[in-house]
């Protein structure tokens, strides 16, 4: 009962967008839609209708895959302690130059 | 520190919560009521307009429209998407709106009887939801600002188109000056309804205020919005249809006068000219795509099944 319920209804998708060349495409939202070539038509009419894109990408939601909230802390501890990792970690004097 | 503590903790610091975030169970709720309601009155507000569209007076003014038009279905699906964040479902929601159990703005419970209501439309409603609008994108709910950014970016095209008609009729004959000042006459007092009950009769307000999902209250956005629109009003020589509205030195301020809530009540109930012709075109519009909502799910299907099947051919062979 519960698949014939999901088939009735589109699928969720996500979209994301290049606004223009040189950057990366960037989460802007989601729609509904029965395939990933209407995703895209819906997307641009949805996402896109002042010139906010020059390329989109689609996904189900179903397909996506998200860290835990919850775990963060433990998820990301190990960056916590190594402030080496940062170039202003390193005491140098002042007179050099680039570097 | 309780999980409510230190979610309220989170807001307090102005950190954004996001939808996999623990959030209370209320916390939860008024924003799907919020954001849901605010989707149905995306919908349902391209009802008034849509009559216009075919008898726009040029073709500029009907491009003009339909591009509006079409930024409110888009506003209403960006607002539906962060609702489902919250874990619900389209379909339900919609279910909502059409069986009536959910709210949307009773301003578009008024009929649109001539062509200068498209401009106090754009100019007061427009206007109304803007000042309403710009706080959310501050909200603390993060889907729900991004949504409200986007909205509200698109949004003041949606004001100036309408106080350009205005300015037109205004500038007019005096039948078209006349229509201006009798489009504003019917508007004036439901634009001031839609910022909801004083603040003294709103009980949600305060925890929504704590909750950073509304900014700024009911009376508030009110008094900013009747500040922002008189003088507005005053360039277009038109009178604002209130015998009590004045310049209050001391305050700094318009005083402005009671507004009709009886009215106002008998609207959100249902009781308004055209709440039952909404409610049963949206159903209908609803009912008359099921078949292409079928089809094109069916289709899909086939699709899918088919590549599946050539993909197993081409391995066999």
């Amino acid at each position: 009962m519960e698949a014939l319920k999901n088939k009735k209804n589109w699928p969720l998708w996500e979209v994301f967008i290049r606004s223009k060349s040189g950057l990366n495409h960037k989460h802007v939202g989601s729609l509904h839609a029965a395939d990933a070539e209407m995703a895209i038509e819906n997307a641009r009419d949805v996402y896109t209708r002042r010139n906010e894109g020059v390329s989109i990408w689609v996904v189900e939601s179903a397909h996506i895959t998200a860290s835990n909230p919850d775990e963060s802390e433990s998820l990301f501890d190990p960056a916590n302690d190594k402030v080496y990792r940062h170039p202003t970690f390193y005491n140098l004097p002042d007179e050099l130059k680039h570097i | 520190m309780t999980l409510e503590a230190k979610f309220q903790a989170r807001i307090d610091d102005e950190v954004k919560i996001e939808p996999r975030d623990w959030m209370p169970d209320a916390y939860r709720k008024t924003l799907i009521r919020q954001i849901s309601q605010h989707a149905h009155s995306e919908i349902v507000g391209m009802l008034p307009e849509s009559n216009w569209i075919t008898r726009a007076p040029s073709l500029r003014r009907k491009m003009v429209l339909l591009a509006k038009v079409q930024d409110e279905a888009g506003h209403g699906l960006y607002l539906y998407s962060a609702a489902e964040t919250l874990g619900v479902e389209r379909e339900d929601l919609i279910d909502e709106l059409h069986t009536g159990k959910a709210k949307y703005s009773s301003i578009f419970n008024y009929p649109t009887l001539t062509w200068a209501d498209m401009g106090a439309i754009g100019w007061l409603v427009d206007g109304a939801a803007i000042m309403n609008q710009v706080p959310l994108c501050r909200c603390s709910y993060g889907p729900y600002a991004r949504a409200m950014v986007r909205i509200c970016k698109e949004e003041s095209f949606h004001q100036r188109q309408g106080y350009e008609i205005m300015l037109t009729l205004a500038q007019g004959s005096e039948a078209q000056k006349r229509m201006a000042q009798d489009a504003l006459n019917r508007w004036w007092w439901p634009a001031l309804m839609m910022f909801g009950p004083h603040d003294k009769d709103s009980p949600n307000t305060e925890q929504s205020m704590k909750w950073r999902i509304k900014r700024l209250s009911n009376d508030e956005l009110r008094q900013r919005f009747v500040d922002a629109t008189v003088p507005q009003a005053d360039f277009l020589g038109l009178t604002i249809p209130d015998p009590d509205l004045k310049w209050n030195d001391e305050t700094g301020q318009y005083d402005f006068g009671a507004i009709n809530w009886d009215e106002f009540w008998e609207v959100v109930k249902g009781n308004g000219p055209c709440n039952r012709q909404r409610l049963q075109d949206r159903v209908k519009a609803h009912e008359d795509g099921a078949w292409v909502r079928e089809a094109s799910m069916v289709y899909a299907e086939k699709r899918r099944a088919r590549e599946e099947a050539e993909n197993q051919n081409t391995r066999v062979a």
